[in-house]
């Protein structure tokens, strides 16, 4: 790892600040992204700014009819969260398998948020379901939000502050391992939200997280696994690597969409 | 350089470490605390797991700074000093649940956290689960499954033995 | 048997410091002034140097020093070697490259060292390392070691990238029992090559004391003094005399730390360049990058059988990949560790078989748990297997018909097996797996829409190594015996030294079994010291499952003495003729009488010598002996994995495994078990998960345990486990070995079990959940029963 200077900065507004003065700092959350490939020297930031000191920005709250989680709440609160197992406990299961345990008691939504790294689990859930993600700025429809492999719709000085999920009624998360990572090879996320539907996959695409628009038209007449009983999609755009070929992953779309929605409808 | 102060093991410590400073190597190296110890540069081992305010955190992805002011407990605190072992390290030896010992320090620090969150009566299969982020190559993790079952039993109110150091 | 005796499952003394985080491993061990070592190494497979400029690294914070291979030749520094000597067919002497410990002139794999920075802190020889301009002239990389013959010339004195081309067999014979077999069945297989990934990285720290101009290296090595004979004698770095080796608590060695690396080297002569202590500590990429790897065999195996499923011959052809350089043991591994293992537990009159060793620019390839026996098991076991379902025989009676059962037994392949009984274990572990009850746990599998297979493994392994005229006249460059020194103190507690080494294996324990029992004296009286050259006088180290069979022999040789001296001793003080002293229960008496003295007193007498005088018997209780084997030992058993497969993502769960093993003796079971548990994972982890892949240009793939799968736990069943025992004829102990089964036995069984229930022998390791499903994509699964 490469020094670098850290700053603790108790609010969002002093956050921005150092981030103003410090352009190619790096924000840090619960670090298990970050952390690493600075170890490899593949990141240089010269300064972090640490936003564990920050107040108010942890908590699942449910508001309206949304599920409100801020975006240094680590993976195991969320994934623990009353009020979410209540509400969505299809929500719930993205951060239950994220990683391993000590992962999920220090890593953040926000952090996997912001990575948006082609193989994480939360992406699929906000893109799922139509999350809006939160920041000192603005708001940002998770349509808009993820732009490719590593890449997302944040400016230079913006800080996820929370996302807010819409409650959907139906919803699952399915996910198969990498042997190796522990990310998603591929992970499926289901939802049905009165009209829309949505059918979020990721690990799978060399772009990053992707709907897949003929599941969720076809899951129009009946939000259920037979709908899409047979159904795949092109090996084109797949990643390929020594785990799974593109046509592998292809086809796990299919059956990990499936076993989402069974899992959503029980 | 910074300035970091934590609670480690019950004791408070400082230390001017420069920025980059892991906490496992703030713990090996400032601390001499060579009980947790580094397998992988990935986060995926777990043979560095020590617990932060109470809570299974891996050392070497967390940076020293990170931890001011927190409480650290490390594998060297769990029993006092010519006390008795903690039931967990007890059940390790009693069923045989090391070999070389190299990732037994983070196995012990990661078991304590899963009956932290999932109770002193655990089945095989919830361990080997929860186990997903500690790596040992030696023991094929048949008698690791067994200790922490029978650790965690051990550690029940009215159990065999006393509760956690912590 | 008492509670702490033979066969005994004793708690082990080692433990408290494991478990309290005491132990010493060697990055533990501060010196003072010590300064840390970062390596340059390189980014291409194959390249020449064509400069390296140092001067910017020199002048970053910190740095003390920034060393070159050339700078490592001008000190005549020698090179690595390997230490087995392998003869061609054609009688040609196997080809060694120069291997020295920074490249010199030329990197011939991703990893190799080219220079070393030495700075005041880690992260300053880091900061340093990366300033290090190196230009390198890349040239075309050797990678698939079946192709390697007609790739670009890695070494000079190995035109077509070869070793040596060996066989072992009667090429004639086997050809003319091949002539007249109703039924040939024939197999492609791939040994998968693997990382031995013991959890503590490698390490080395090295002191130079000017004063008395002693070195001495802190170091992760499985063998201290095998270490350092090589470094002293062929490197050239320091009189054995005047070099000190200590392993300290190692963490995990499984062979990938037996052998001599270039680190160990670097950090010793740049000790004594900058007058200041060095320490090297791998971080795991880089020990991806550098440790030697294990097996990689492509292979085409022939097994000739007459009508009535009897085997008559077989016929094997391996090209083993050895890596860039020749790593210490390298060559005899896919050779004498392989070969002389294909007789399997069969009765076969005709073995021929064929190795071409090939360098690749990869890391090199050396013993790796099992070590040879592993990729012979899964050619012999895979090819009964086939060869049962092609006869349709049941796999374990198509066994049966052809299980040697008299002994001793003389393979074609060097081995002379001598006890053993493969039906037995073979009996009892279908008994505990309910082979019986397969077929109903077949069909609940697919109801739940999942495949269920049973494959087995009857293993055979070779172990005590060795009998040293016999590794001798195979090329063996040292004898392979061990030493054991036990010392009686005057209050009677005795320490005793041994050159085996503990890495895991619990020695401190079960070697002091041993002498609790024979001395009869509490377990707590007895110290096991290892693992220091100035301690322990020499000893060749623990692998190749030899530390029971070799290292205890040893120990019971010196208890003899010790027992011998003792009785003279006793005799003196209790005035009656030595003949008539008798020793049990640590109590010597005098036969038919009620004199006696305690194991202490004795011991006390030994040293105070005031009831002899030096003339009649030398003062001390302090014995020595050097054991050497007179045959290998042969553990083996019966090896049964139950797989269920998931139709729609090709994920394989085990969800059965019964072992059945003879080791012998057996000194402590609970430790016997856990070595076996770990083996097994070690061999599913073969089976299933793991493997190294170089991409097409030699850079590394699986270059970290984001790639590279390890197993965990909820990857693993628990395992269900039996013994049966023939006494190993070879050593005092009837101990056989038991470190390596598991490893050996586990891979066949997997794959037995996935072909089983897939019904295509077209399944190459790792089975990952993408390569079964592949294969269920050409496969007609057979019905279930």
């Amino acid at each position: 790892m490469y020094n670098f200077t850290f700053h603790r900065p108790t609010t969002v507004r002093q956050a921005a600040g150092l981030l103003a003065r410090n352009p190619e700092a790096k924000l840090l959350a619960g670090g298990h992204s970050l952390l690493p490939v600075m170890k490899q020297r593949l990141a240089n930031p010269p300064a972090l700014v640490d936003l564990s000191l920050v107040e108010g920005m942890s908590g699942v709250e449910l508001k309206g009819r949304s599920v409100v989680i801020g975006a240094m709440t680590r993976h195991a609160d969320v994934a623990n969260s009353k009020v979410l197992q209540e509400a969505m406990p299809g929500l719930a299961m993205v951060p239950g398998s994220i990683g391993d345990p000590q992962v999920r008691n220090r890593g953040t939504i926000g952090g996997s948020i912001a990575n948006n790294d082609p193989n994480a689990d939360y992406p699929a859930a906000c893109l799922g379901l139509g999350a809006t993600i939160v920041t000192n700025k603005r708001r940002i429809a998770a349509d808009d939000f993820f732009t490719g492999m590593f890449s997302t719709a944040l400016e230079e000085g913006e800080i996820i502050v929370k996302v807010m999920f819409p409650i959907a009624k139906k919803c699952a998360y399915e996910k198969f391992k990498h042997p190796a990572s522990g990310f998603a090879l591929v992970g499926v996320f289901v939802s049905k939200r009165g009209p829309d539907i949505r059918v979020a996959v990721t690990g799978a695409g060399s772009n990053g997280v992707f709907r897949v628009k003929s599941f969720e038209e076809a899951l129009k007449k009946r939000f259920a696994a037979k709908s899409i009983e047979g159904m795949t999609i092109p090996a084109t755009g797949m990643n390929t690597d020594i785990h799974a070929s593109a046509e592998y992953r292809a086809h796990l779309v299919g059956v990990l969409a499936r076993r989402a929605l069974a899992k959503a409808a029980a | 350089m910074p300035t970091v102060s934590m609670t480690v093991n019950g004791k408070p410590v400082t230390g001017d470490v420069e920025a980059r400073t892991l906490l496992v190597q703030f713990l090996r190296e400032n601390l001499r605390l060579t009980g947790t110890h580094v397998g992988c540069d990935t986060s995926q081992c777990g043979a560095c797991v020590i617990h932060i305010d109470g809570i299974a955190a891996k050392s070497c992805t967390t940076l020293a700074l990170q931890c001011e002011g927190a409480k650290v407990t490390t594998i060297e605190g769990l029993a006092e000093a010519n006390g008795p072992l903690h039931p967990m390290q007890e059940a390790f030896r009693e069923h045989h649940g090391l070999q070389c010992g190299y990732c037994t320090p983070g196995m012990i620090m990661a078991a304590l956290d899963i009956v932290r969150r999932r109770g002193n009566d655990l089945d095989d299969h919830t361990i080997r689960e929860q186990l997903d982020g500690n790596i040992c190559r030696c023991t094929g993790y048949h008698n690791i499954v067994k200790a922490i079952k029978a650790g965690a039993k051990a550690m029940a109110p009215g159990g065999a033995s006393r509760q956690a150091a912590e | 048997m008492s509670a702490t005796g033979i066969g005994a499952a004793v708690r082990r003394k080692e433990d408290f410091r494991f478990i309290t985080g005491k132990g010493q491993y060697t990055d533990d061990v501060v010196r003072p002034g010590e300064t840390r070592a970062v390596f340059v190494r390189s980014p291409h497979a194959h390249a020449k140097i064509a400069k390296i400029d140092a001067s910017a690294a020199k002048t970053m914070p910190g740095v003390v020093a920034v060393l070159t291979g050339a700078d490592l030749a001008g000190d005549k520094i020698g090179n690595l070697i390997c230490g087995w000597m392998i003869h061609s067919k054609d009688g040609t002497p196997m080809k060694m490259a120069p291997h020295p410990a920074l490249a010199s002139g030329k990197v011939n794999h991703v990893g190799d060292a080219v220079a070393v920075v030495v700075a005041e802190t880690l992260g300053q020889a880091r900061d340093a390392a990366e300033k290090v301009k190196v230009d390198y002239e890349v040239l075309p990389a050797v990678v698939n070691p079946a192709k390697a013959k007609s790739g670009t010339q890695i070494h000079e004195i190995a035109p077509k990238n070869t070793i040596y081309e060996w066989s072992l067999g009667d090429a004639k014979a086997t050809d003319a029992a091949f002539a007249n077999a109703k039924h040939v069945t024939k197999l492609d297989i791939v040994n998968n090559r693997l990382a031995p990934i013991a959890m503590e990285p490698r390490a080395a720290l090295a002191e130079y004391d000017a004063g008395t101009d002693q070195l001495t290296l802190w170091n992760t090595t499985q063998n201290p003094h095998v270490s350092r004979l090589v470094i002293a004698a062929f490197v050239g770095m320091a009189p054995e005399h005047k070099l000190r080796v200590i392993a300290p608590d190692v963490g995990g060695g499984f062979g990938s730390k037996i052998f001599i690396y270039p680190e160990e080297v670097v950090c010793l002569w740049a000790a004594r360049k900058v007058r200041r202590p060095v320490k090297w500590t791998s971080d795991r990429m880089e020990a991806f990058l550098t440790d030697a790897h294990g097996r990689d065999h492509v292979t085409h195996a022939e097994l000739a059988l007459d009508a009535n499923g009897k085997i008559l011959a077989m016929r094997v052809k391996t090209i083993a990949n050895l890596g860039a350089y020749m790593s210490t043991f390298s060559s005899s591994v896919p050779t004498y560790l392989y070969a002389t293992l294909l007789s399997g537990q069969y009765d076969i009159p005709q073995i021929y078989c064929e190795v071409d060793a090939v360098y690749t620019n990869t890391v090199p390839v050396d013993a790796y748990r099992g070590a040879g026996r592993p990729e012979a098991t899964f050619v012999v076991e895979r090819l009964v297997e086939v060869a049962a379902r092609e006869l349709g025989l049941e796999p374990p009676e198509l066994r049966k018909r052809n299980f040697v059962k008299s002994f001793p037994h003389q393979t074609p392949v060097i081995m002379a097996y001598d006890a053993g009984d493969y039906n037995a274990s073979l009996k009892k572990a279908m008994e505990i797996g309910d082979v019986k009850g397969f077929n109903k746990r077949k069909r609940e599998s697919a109801r739940n829409g999942k495949l269920r297979g049973i494959g087995y493994s009857t293993y055979i392994e070779a172990c005590g190594l060795a009998p040293s005229q016999a590794a001798g006249s195979l090329g063996a460059g040292v004898g392979l015996w061990e030493s054991a020194e036990v010392r009686v103190n005057p209050t009677g507690s005795v320490e005793v030294l041994t050159g085996s080494h503990s890495h895991g294996q619990g020695h401190e324990t079960t070697f002091a079994q041993l002498v609790s029992q024979r001395l009869g004296i509490p377990i707590d009286n007895v110290s096991i010291v290892h693992g220091d050259t100035d301690k322990v006088q020499f000893g060749m180290g623990t692998y190749g499952s030899r530390s029971g069979a070799v290292g205890m022999s040893a120990i019971v040789k010196a208890l003899d003495k010790v027992e011998a001296k003792a009785k003279k001793v006793a005799a003196f003080m209790l005035e009656a003729a030595e003949g008539d002293i008798e020793f049990k229960d640590g109590k010597f008496t005098v036969a038919g009488t009620d004199k006696s003295a305690a194991f202490g007193d004795v011991a006390l007498n030994a040293y105070i010598a005031h009831k002899f005088t030096g003339a009649e018997l030398e003062p001390g209780l302090k014995e020595t002996s050097f054991y050497d084997p007179t045959n290998f030992t042969f553990p083996a058993g019966c090896h049964i994995c139950e797989v269920e497969i998931d139709r729609e993502t090709g994920k394989t769960d085990i969800v059965n495994w019964t072992a059945v093993d003879d080791f012998g003796t057996v000194i402590n079971p609970m430790i016997v078990e856990g070595q076996v548990h770990g083996g097994i994972a070690q061999g599913v982890g073969q089976a299933l998960l793991e493997g190294v892949v170089y991409d097409a240009n030699g850079q590394l793939v699986t270059g970290s345990l984001m790639d590279y799968t390890m197993p965990r736990a909820h990857d693993l069943p628990s395992f269900n486990l039996g013994f049966t025992e023939t006494k190993a004829p070879s050593n005092p102990l009837g101990i056989k070995g038991c470190g390596e089964a598991g490893a050996i036995a586990a891979p066949a069984a997997v794959i037995n079990a996935i072909t089983d229930a897939l019904g295509t022998e077209q399944i190459a390791m790792p089975a990952t959940a993408n390569a079964v499903w592949s294969a269920l994509q050409r496969a007609t699964p057979r019905a279930a029963a």
